[in-house]
């Protein structure tokens, strides 16, 4: 508590951010109690309805209320940027302990790898994975498209925490590890892990902002998630171009959404790495 | 320095070969056949043997290792082969459309350069003032906005201010290049956007670190004028960093384009990309991917070579 007390007045910024994040977590967690309808219900009586008292944002060719689609689509883009973020950076961080801590040979080859991997714009490696796996959707979740928003950040968080790991790997209590005889696997897990948490913990915040991004991006090319979800990419995709004259609130709201929760991501990420490194620290 | 150009050239393909083998397994685990696609897409009924023949024409049946044999080939003699879908040969299809993209992403990068660096030294060099604060802001919203959004909010404020709206053909540079560039700028500005934020956030960061440096203490104090210390002193070393940024970026603004072409009815390599994947058209999007990754494995190179040249600490050996 103490902590996050300082980390509030030494990172306004940041805080600032959190409280974002955790409104938009609010309105992904209990959508029902913030939005006052249903958003796949159909009205056509309030069909690209401008903003108004009945609908605070205004209403889609469907007559769907887009304030509420806006909080259910929260539940998208978090759900699919936190777990692609998670499952990318987990696995990105087990490699790069892994190749940090065995070096030499290892090391070399798992690098040619990555590099491999990152010569790929993460659009493009996303929606080749998406063109390859055809959709999974399990608990109105779509694996395979977290798994295609996972897979660009793999490389990216191994990098940063194999950088990490090395000067990890050079401390004593690693050497004294090795000497009492302890296997690879529970000096690189219990012992150099939880010393390169901080650098994970900021991949993790700002690929989540990154996975939300591309998330969007995916859906509004017809890649991701796909009707009647609710998801801030898709509301802008597809016909939604064709009321730009009539209905432009179709189009700015859910742009606005998808900013504002990447911008509170970078902000907190931001904080959390100045929070953490000294260096950068007053 | 020759020396090291020839390792670094010889480097880089072990990752091509790599990088081509790769794009070649990932997308031969797709699920989807394109002859199935291309045939019964519109629920046409087609018999077995239409199907086959359709397969062997394409080369599809042959196996695995005798495909990604002619794939390699191909790539050394830039015969892809024909698209799947439309029938033209691949290089055709991209050699039409990749000036465009490139033309686009040409111009955020020259927008970058000239908005983003001078924007980015002033911020560091007034650290804390309101122009860094202004800057500040302008970047973080600049990393958060999506282009594609960016690109829509373009068009809508065209739209309703001078009922002005994408058109649907191209002009190219050499025909009309007023109505090329009136056409060009718009997605260049959605996203260039991105492009400068990242810019200017690290020329700034980098500005602040080489001016607390010791040899910018000992160049003050030697009297010289503060305009002499930044210029001659601080700049050179500021932006050296800059430089690997606006090579990375440039890269990866290929696919930002992806997106936001489709925002602007633009047929570039990024309409094509998509495209592509929705036709399952492997031979297409094989050589699209390679394209990219050959296109950002040589700005790296070529940004990493610059170093060297600018940079005299930097010994290769």
């Amino acid at each position: 508590m103490n902590s996050m007390m300082r980390f509030a007045k030494t990172q306004p910024l940041g805080a600032v951010g959190f409280l974002i994040i955790l409104l938009i977590l609010i309105a992904a967690c209990a959508p029902q109690w913030l939005a006052p309808y249903d958003p796949v219900e159909i009205d056509f009586s309030a069909m690209l309805t401008g903003p108004s008292a009945s609908h605070w944002l205004g209403a889609d060719q469907f007559g769907r209320d887009i304030f509420s689609r806006l909080i259910y689509g929260a539940r998208t883009a978090l759900s699919i940027g936190f777990w692609s973020s998670f499952l990318g950076c987990t696995l990105g961080a087990a490699i790069g302990v892994a190749s940090a801590y065995f070096g030499g040979k290892t090391d070399l080859l798992v690098q040619r790898l990555i590099d491999i991997l990152l010569s790929f714009p993460v659009i493009v490696l996303a929606v080749v994975v998406v063109a390859m796996l055809s959709s999974k959707v399990v608990a109105g979740v779509d694996l395979n498209l977290i798994l295609a928003i996972a897979l660009p950040i793999v490389p990216r968080a191994a990098r940063v925490v194999r950088a990490a790991t090395l000067s990890v790997r050079e401390m004593l209590y690693v050497d004294a590890a090795r000497a009492a005889g302890y296997s690879n696997w529970r000096i690189m897990f219990v012992h150099i892990a939880p010393n390169v948490t901080a650098p994970y913990l900021i991949v993790l915040t700002s690929y989540i902002a990154q996975a939300i991004l591309l998330e969007a991006s995916l859906s509004f090319l017809g890649l991701g998630v796909t009707e009647p979800t609710a998801a801030w990419g898709l509301m802008l995709s597809g016909s939604a171009t064709d009321f730009y004259r009539e209905a432009p609130w179709m189009i700015v709201f859910p742009g606005l959404a998808i900013s504002l929760s990447v911008f509170a991501f970078n902000l907190f990420g931001d904080s959390l790495r100045d929070w953490f490194d000294p260096k950068f620290r007053g | 320095m020759g020396s090291y150009l020839l390792k670094r050239l010889l480097l880089v393909i072990p990752t091509l070969l790599g990088v081509a083998v790769l794009v070649f397994f990932m997308l031969r685990v797709v699920p989807g056949d394109v002859i199935e696609l291309k045939l019964r897409g519109d629920g046409g009924n087609v018999s077995a043997q239409v199907v086959a023949e359709e397969r062997e024409r394409l080369g599809l049946n042959r196996p695995l290792y005798v495909q990604l044999g002619y794939w390699l080939k191909g790539l050394v003699t830039l015969d892809f082969g024909i698209s799947y879908w439309t029938n033209r040969p691949v290089v055709e299809e991209i050699g039409i459309r990749v000036g465009l993209t490139l033309q686009v992403a040409i111009m955020s990068a020259v927008i970058a350069v000239f908005f983003a660096i001078p924007l980015g030294v002033l911020a560091g060099l007034y650290r804390n003032s309101w122009i860094d604060y202004c800057l500040r802001v302008v970047t973080i919203a600049g990393l958060a906005v999506p282009s594609f959004w960016l690109g829509m909010m373009i068009v809508l404020g065209l739209l309703s201010l001078f009922s002005w709206s994408p058109p649907v053909t191209y002009t190219p540079f050499y025909v009309d290049p007023i109505a090329n560039m009136s056409q060009l700028i718009w997605p260049a500005l959605a996203v260039g956007y991105r492009y400068s934020a990242v810019v200017a956030r690290l020329v700034r960061s980098s500005v602040i670190e080489v001016m607390s440096e010791d040899y910018i203490r000992t160049a003050r104090a030697k009297g010289l004028f503060e305009r002499t210390v930044v210029i001659r002193h601080a700049l050179g070393n500021a932006l050296l960093p800059a430089l690997t940024v606006v090579g990375l970026e440039f890269a990866f603004l290929l696919g930002g384009l992806v997106v936001t072409e489709q925002v602007f009815n633009l047929n570039g390599i990024g309409r094509l990309f998509v495209d592509a994947v929705a036709h399952h058209d492997f031979n297409l999007l094989q050589a699209l991917v390679m394209l990219i990754a050959v296109m950002f494995i040589t700005i790296n190179l070529l940004v990493d070579l610059l170093y060297g040249v600018l940079d005299p600490r930097i010994l290769y050996k």
